[in-house]
């Protein structure tokens, strides 16, 4: 299998009247079809510039950015768009889902634009609603659903396409404990699967699920490397209760 | 463990393997079951400084079991430490001397240290992460220990990276 996305000296400066102000600085990435990538750093180390380059939300300065072997980064800003739609997953802090259609839609819609039948679109939308626990919230609008289900939902959306890769930002930044533990397990699950995963977080149990973590700091790749698994048996070996 | 087995005593006299059953009935999988010996060389003290006292009890066929129970001395004792503030976690981070004396050394650079650290850090993360997946909901204890434990870790991941701000 090939690479699922590449970098090559990926540059963004942001223009700040007279003042260039470099976010990401020379960034060469590369991530395989099933990794998991967690990016984390400081705030204004560039993390959240990345992936919203790598998702086309965010022009480019200079570099390359390439998805499934094929270059995007030069692409025209419409042509850039109906890519995305079939290869890229989006999953925000804030859900931003779409706030007049229903749950059930709001899954259904990006299968729909990606060109997917009406008939599969439907299924999909069915099977990520029950793999998801949503089904009997389906005719419910987001505003009724609670943050935790409103993230699921969410990342239900980001599935429906079935992308190449899914790019998540800061996706249980604005949970509470018991709905971040929630998403945790879906994305535990989602990677187990073999989706691709690449998400900025400062949430270390986020962090912690993915097999490899890219650490920025001042726009640059300060680490990268893989995460340890070692196996312990009780709570009393990690914790020392006095 | 002097003050759990006072604790536990105030509830109603036990000898040392009821008290054995009860701490990990209590706590679940969240403590390493207590060694028996320990628990005995704990009752022990405890009886030689007045805070406990104990009283054989005839068993048919087998030699007398010993049953523990609290003394006014004990109960103070204990009244004490629940009534008193608990003192909060000591920063004495191994790692932060580390961090600091290293560029002196000449061996490593902060930021290699720091990198390190933060791997380090995650894959204990990742460790209570299975844990979590691992323990029963109904464990209630052991959860609330496991939150705590991650808390603190994700404490400390982000004073690395005022760390890495400050001094890499």
């Amino acid at each position: 299998m090939s690479t699922v996305l590449k970098t090559v000296n990926l540059v963004k400066i942001y223009q700040d009247g007279a003042i260039p102000v470099p976010a990401v600085r020379g960034v060469d990435l590369q991530v395989e079809p099933g990794e998991f990538v967690a990016i984390m750093g400081p705030s204004g180390s560039g993390k959240s510039t990345l992936v919203h380059m790598l998702g086309g939300l965010d022009a480019r300065t200079s570099g390359e950015i390439w998805l499934d072997g094929k270059r995007v980064d030069t692409l025209s800003e419409s042509a850039w768009a109906l890519l995305r739609r079939k290869k890229v997953g989006f999953v925000f802090q804030f859900f931003n889902l779409v706030a007049n259609m229903t749950v059930g839609d709001n899954v259904e819609l990006p299968a729909l634009l990606a060109g997917v039948s009406p008939k599969v679109a439907r299924e999909r939308r069915e099977s990520l609603l029950g793999a998801l626990d949503l089904t009997d919230r389906a005719d419910a609008a987001p505003a009724q659903l609670s943050g935790g289900e409103q993230q699921r939902v969410a990342l239900a959306r980001a599935l429906a396409n079935e992308p190449s890769l899914l790019l998540a930002d800061e996706p249980t930044g604005n949970l509470d404990s018991r709905n971040t533990r929630d998403v945790l397990r879906l994305l535990g699950e989602v990677h187990k699967k073999g989706q691709t995963i690449v998400m900025v977080t400062h949430d270390a149990r986020v962090a912690a699920l993915a097999d490899r973590v890219v650490s920025l700091f001042d726009g640059e790749i300060a680490d990268d490397g893989r995460i340890a698994r070692r196996r312990t048996r009780t709570a009393g070996e990690v914790i020392d209760l006095r | 463990m002097r003050l759990h087995l006072l604790a536990l005593l105030a509830k109603e006299p036990a000898h040392g393997y009821e008290l054995k059953q009860a701490l990990e009935q209590t706590f679940g999988s969240a403590y390493p079951s207590p060694n028996i010996g320990q628990i005995y060389v704990t009752l022990g003290r405890l009886e030689k400084d007045g805070l406990v006292r104990a009283v054989g009890v005839e068993q048919s066929n087998r030699p007398n079991k010993k049953v523990y129970y609290l003394t006014a001395k004990g109960r103070e004792h204990l009244t004490t430490w629940v009534d008193e503030p608990t003192e909060g976690p000591r920063v004495r981070d191994e790692f932060f001397m580390k961090l600091v004396l290293a560029p002196l050394t000449g061996i490593a650079d902060r930021m290699a240290l720091i990198n390190r650290q933060r791997r380090h850090y995650l894959s204990l993360m990742s460790d209570l992460n299975d844990l979590l997946d691992r323990t029963s909901p109904t464990d209630r204890v052991a959860i609330l220990l496991i939150e705590g434990a991650m808390l603190h870790l994700q404490a400390d991941l982000d004073w690395l990276e005022r760390c890495q701000e400050d001094l890499a």
